[in-house]
């Protein structure tokens, strides 16, 4: 089964013949999905947005898990949203009302999801036209999918070209992200990341292995993201973690953004951390 | 340090294999739309079958999937606990039907016990 949508071809509509006869190229908008919940959808999101802003180009993210908005959370935008996704849609606000420009990356804007509404409140056609008038302004558009296969998976799906599907390693994100991918269809191009590896973990054969989820879901390797604590404090503060110049997290989530521009860089490959004592207290501490 | 010995003598298989063992057994039955319960009673039947010539361990048959290409191939691993004689004196003397239990306890020493049959 797959999804309908709104353009056939992704390569067809990806230019836009403006009225004055020049060429304006439309930006690339891109579902990032997951099936199961709490695997990092949201900080991938957050994060690989930074990166492509980082590198220069025009990045909108949408969050699209309405009644869950925590898109802002991520971005330490929560106390600038004064219009949502559904006041568009619903036209009580404007494109420009609505997009919150990032604190810290220039280029970057946020479009809210609604909290205090429900996935079901959002029109499909709409959500299409929605993310149409985005990839006119902007290169990219993210769209931060809920978990789950129905409605608001749908709808975040929707007018996307490509996705991104999320993944930890572990049976039941495999099996899920399998469901999704098979929900997809091939015109999606479906490509992967695997978010929250321990190394330790793998080399002790107690989780499933870049290889192991490779081997078994056969898409296009994005990149690995390490589970890596200084997420968790990032997140806390509300500053993406890409926005770091250096760390081998930041420059994965780096990595990333080069490979979705279409760069042939190669994937930094986890590796194991090896944490003298005093290290590991001091970075207790400064977390 | 009693850790690092206990993990360092313990000789448990690592659960990531576990783990790829389980996916890959869910994933074929997603794709393939068989229930748990299609797969369980494919078993029963397959051994039902083969005990008819052969007295075959029921507790130890495991019945799983793998992907050749394109196709999906269904793997059966029946442990054969002896090869049963023929026995010409009583006539029907043991009918398939017989309850399974007994038979499964009467495990015969000293046979080979894993003999993989495959079918597709």
């Amino acid at each position: 089964m797959h999804l309908l949508s709104q353009n056939g071809d992704p390569a067809e509509g990806n230019e836009r013949r403006a009225t004055t006869g020049e060429i304006t190229k439309l930006g690339r908008a891109i579902v990032v999905t997951s099936g199961k919940g709490g695997v990092g959808k949201t900080t991938t999101t957050a994060n690989l947005g930074t990166a492509l802003a980082r590198r220069g180009a025009r990045v909108a993210l949408v969050d699209a898990d309405i009644g869950l908005r925590n898109l802002d959370i991520l971005l330490g935008l929560e106390n600038r949203v004064t219009h949502h996704l559904l006041d568009v849609l619903e036209e009580s606000a404007t494109l420009d009302d609505a997009l919150i420009p990032d604190k810290h990356s220039e280029n970057l804007y946020l479009l809210a999801a609604a909290q205090s509404r429900e996935k079901e409140d959002v029109d499909t056609e709409k959500m299409c036209a929605l993310v149409a008038s985005l990839r006119e302004r902007f290169d990219y558009v993210l769209i931060d999918s809920p978990a789950g296969i129905e409605r608001g998976f749908r709808n975040a799906v929707a007018g996307a070209q490509e996705a991104i599907v999320v993944c930890t390693p572990e049976v039941s994100a495999v099996r899920d992200v399998d469901r999704v991918v098979g929900l997809l269809g091939n015109r999606f191009r479906p490509q992967l990341i695997i978010n929250r590896l321990r190394p330790q973990l793998v080399q002790k054969g107690k989780m499933l292995s870049v290889e192991d989820v490779d081997a078994i879901l056969r898409l296009p390797l994005l990149g690995v993201i390490a589970d890596e604590p200084q997420i968790i404090v990032t997140t806390n503060r509300g500053e993406p973690l890409a926005l770091r110049r250096d760390g081998a997290t930041a420059n994965a989530y780096h990595a990333i953004a080069a490979r979705v521009a279409g760069e042939n860089v190669a994937m930094p490959t986890v590796e194991l951390k090896k944490q003298s004592f005093l290290e590991r207290l001091l970075r207790g501490g400064r977390a | 340090m009693i850790e690092f010995l206990r993990r360092f003598f313990s000789a448990a298989p690592p659960s990531a294999s576990a783990a790829k063992e389980r996916l890959r057994f869910v994933l074929m039955t997603d794709h393939l739309a068989l229930s748990p319960e299609i797969v369980e009673a494919m078993k029963r039947d397959l051994v039902d079958v083969i005990s008819r010539h052969v007295e075959v361990d029921r507790e130890k048959i495991e019945v799983t999937f793998e992907r050749q290409d394109r196709a999906v191939a269904l793997l059966a691993n029946i442990p054969i606990l002896s090869v049963r004689r023929p026995q010409p004196p009583e006539p029907p003397a043991a009918p398939p039907t017989r309850p399974r239990r007994k038979r499964t306890r009467r495990r015969a020493s000293g046979t080979s016990p894993t003999e993989p049959a495959a079918a597709t």
